[in-house]
């Protein structure tokens, strides 16, 4: 049966079918789709499979290796930069190994279209020395996932499976399989100890494993050769075969590149019958540099290193084919009147109400800064408020101020949402609550993820206790309404906190307008 | 045969609901379809685009190279001309004609809507048949029954039926005022 299905759709019905028992993720773009669908799949909900969101990156990939210690499959799923949060876990893994079939999903974001960089996550599975996936359409992104689990049981280490955003967010046909059964409760029953004397052992076993892993990748139907005359020979990984197909059709001299540690003796093939190679990789240049290594210095590699293809962005068709010495260009001009339509708050935000009584406050106290953080409330670095001097990752508003505070800022104002708060900025706090210092924290709670499209968020209604329980004095937690009729109250109460030589919290709570709008239409239903 | 649609709009004025329809018709018609949308930040009042492909031949690459698309079908005026480079020679432009100006440095109206009449478009106020045939919120609707006759690999009524399949779980109701919406559009831009 043909379904239509988003990338990630693909990834998600491609899990539950192949005997999937629990997602574990974190929302961040482009993954979010993965656990939404296996949350709403009749299977999923009749199986009982775990699918209800965690805190963060970490405690998913934790939990994910729980399961999979205990027998059953297990995915964990989560944009490119929550591989950073969930690296001590994810690099431990293939220390300890795998029993029920474990993939991390990492969805990458080349050109950044919704994240802070554009990290290669094919490094990390490279640097925790275990296999990747790099599925080029959605129907291999479906048919992998039991491929993955299959592989991962019969190595013993978790899979990488990465994705870009253009094949996450982009649908087309998939033929779907019948459901396989779910593998049975049987907890390993290996020592996952990993202390020294156990790790060093565990850590050579790993290494001893590479050349099945080397193996399954020169067997795997998804690495494949095609060949044409041409002195050029392509390095086609993931989506990139798309675009090379599109601009040659049967015309490439090729090695499609879908499944690591690298083919070596496919590229080397192609190598040996053409002049040189181009490679072509969405996100770093991690096989450009691999097959120098490989070739040696004297066989000619292009790629984006060379500048043959951009050094930063997305592949394109029109970049690829331009590599190809096909591209074709504009028929039309530019338009004349354009202007940039950036991304804004949606009207009615509680957090626009946050912004402008922070800069009205702030406004007497021209030293001040505020550290961001990431989610919608981002955007207020933007005009018109353009309130933030920073946004790095998940939490660092927090911590951030705190360091600027012990270099002498005042004020040092951190703002961060309800789900980054119980995501990265519990501990950052606590951090501040026992070094005493001086700074005005506001968690502009609005009850949801709401970036990533309104998930919940896992603090929900504990937010004072959290931060009570942290160490914040009690008449130092704060909770207004951002409305613009409580102006100034709220005003009243960031200027008596700032003016506090202490940490103090500000909690703005309102309902997101997003999700506000769908449960009220919900109710009507 | 194959057909590269570009769709677009701001965040929020339905241009996802237009490329459901489409892709549920194009799916019913045994057609290849590829459809990359834009989702995630983009979407908070940005602009927003979704490349569609359709095909009698399989499709691989996911996005329409630059003079690539047949058709632009757009929710704002501006928002059509952005993606200009992507139109090929005998391409045509859809698009509701009323500005959403959601920013400071919104380009000079007329100057625009005069720009607009030297590319091979046909524009509407969309909204306002979809006001007056009683369903403000179909104005996307409208719009696609504008570009209907225009697809050509799917006809107008392979569309209408499509439209009755995705509104179908929202009641007969919501599914009439929708078709009605797109008759008006198709009759609009013939």
């Amino acid at each position: 049966m043909k379904k239509l299905l988003l990338g990630d759709e693909a990834v998600a019905l491609g899990a539950i079918n192949a005997g999937l028992s629990g997602v574990y993720a974190y929302p961040g773009t482009p993954s979010t789709e993965i656990t939404e669908y296996i949350q709403n799949h009749p299977l999923a909900k009749e199986r009982g499979i775990h699918s209800r969101w965690c805190t963060n990156e970490k405690t998913a990939m934790e939990a994910a290796l729980g399961m999979s210690y205990a027998g059953k499959r297990a995915l964990v799923c989560m944009k490119h930069v929550g591989m950073n949060v969930c690296a001590d876990a994810f690099v431990n893994s293939a220390i300890t190994g795998v029993k029920g079939g474990l993939i991390v999903l990492a969805a990458d974001d080349p050109s950044m279209h919704s994240s802070q960089n554009e990290q290669d996550s094919r490094f990390y599975a490279k640097f925790a020395l275990v296999p990747c996936l790099e599925p080029s359409n959605q129907q291999e992104a479906y048919d992998m996932m039991a491929y993955g689990f299959d592989l991962s049981e019969k190595l013993g280490e978790p899979i990488v499976l990465r994705v870009v955003t253009r094949l996450a967010h982009s649908r087309a046909a998939v033929e779907v399989t019948e459901p396989k059964a779910e593998k049975p409760f049987s907890p390993s029953t290996d020592q996952w100890v990993l202390l020294p004397g156990i790790a060093r052992k565990k850590y050579v076993a790993l290494l001893e494993k590479q050349d099945a892993m080397k193996q399954a990748s020169a067997e795997s139907p998804y690495n494949k050769a095609e060949s044409a005359v041409s002195k050029t020979g392509i390095l086609a990984c993931g989506i990139a075969y798309n675009y090379v197909k599109e601009a040659l059709g049967n015309d490439a001299n090729l090695v499609k590149i879908s499944q690591y540690p690298l083919p070596e003796e496919k590229i080397k093939a192609l190598a040996a019958k053409c002049d040189e190679l181009l490679v072509i990789e969405d996100g770093q240049p991690v096989v450009e540099e691999l097959v120098k290594g490989l070739l040696g210095a004297g066989y000619p590699v292009k790629g984006r290193l060379t500048g043959d293809l951009p050094r930063t962005g997305e592949l394109t068709p029109d970049n690829v084919a331009k590599a190809l010495g096909q591209a074709t260009g504009a028929v039309f001009a530019p338009a004349k009147n354009m202007a940039a339509r950036p991304p804004q708050l949606c009207q009615g935000c509680g957090h626009r109400d946050v912004y402008t009584a922070l800069n009205q406050v702030l406004a007497d106290y021209p030293e001040h800064r505020v550290f961001g953080d990431i989610g919608c409330y981002t955007l207020g670095a933007l005009p018109p408020f353009q309130a933030l001097s920073s946004c790095v990752d998940m939490g660092a508003s927090i911590t951030m101020a705190k360091g600027a505070a012990d270099a002498g800022l005042f004020p040092s104002v951190a703002i961060i949402g309800d789900s980054t708060f119980t995501h990265s900025g519990m501990t950052g706090l606590l951090d501040a609550v026992n070094d005493k210092s001086n700074i005005t924290v506001i968690i502009s709670d609005n009850l949801t993820t709401g970036m990533t499209g309104g998930q919940d968020s896992a603090g929900t209604n504990k937010y004072e206790a959290i931060c009570l329980g942290l160490g914040v004095e009690p008449e130092h937690v704060r909770v207004v309404v951002p409305l613009p009729k409580n102006m100034p109250e709220i005003t009243q109460v960031i200027k008596e906190e700032i003016e506090y030589k202490g940490v103090s919290v500000i909690i703005p709570r309102r309902e997101c307008i997003q999700t506000f709008a769908r449960h009220a239409r919900a109710k009507k239903q | 045969m194959k057909k590269d649609i570009i769709l677009c709009g701001v965040g929020g004025q339905g241009i996802l609901s237009i490329a459901t329809i489409i892709g549920e018709a194009a799916t019913k018609a045994g057609l290849y379809l590829k459809q990359a949308e834009v989702h995630g930040m983009s979407q908070r009042g940005g602009d927003v685009q979704s490349n569609l492909r359709l095909s009698t031949e399989p499709i691989w690459s996911d996005l329409i190279a630059e003079a690539g698309a047949d058709l632009i079908i757009s929710m704002e005026p501006m928002e059509a001309m952005r993606y200009l480079a992507y139109l090929n020679k005998e391409g045509r432009i859809v698009t509701s004609s009323k500005p959403f100006v959601n920013i400071p440095n919104y380009p000079d109206e007329e100057a625009l809507q005069k720009e607009l009449d030297t590319l091979p478009s046909i524009k509407l106020d969309i909204e306002s048949v979809a006001k007056d045939c009683g369903n403000p919120r179909g104005a996307n609707m409208v719009l696609l029954g504008m570009a209907a006759p225009i697809i050509g690999i799917l006809s107008v009524e392979n569309l209408r039926e499509a439209i009755a399949t995705v509104f179908a779980r929202k009641g007969e109701q919501v599914v009439e005022a929708n078709l009605k919406a797109f008759d008006a559009g198709v009759k609009a831009g013939a």
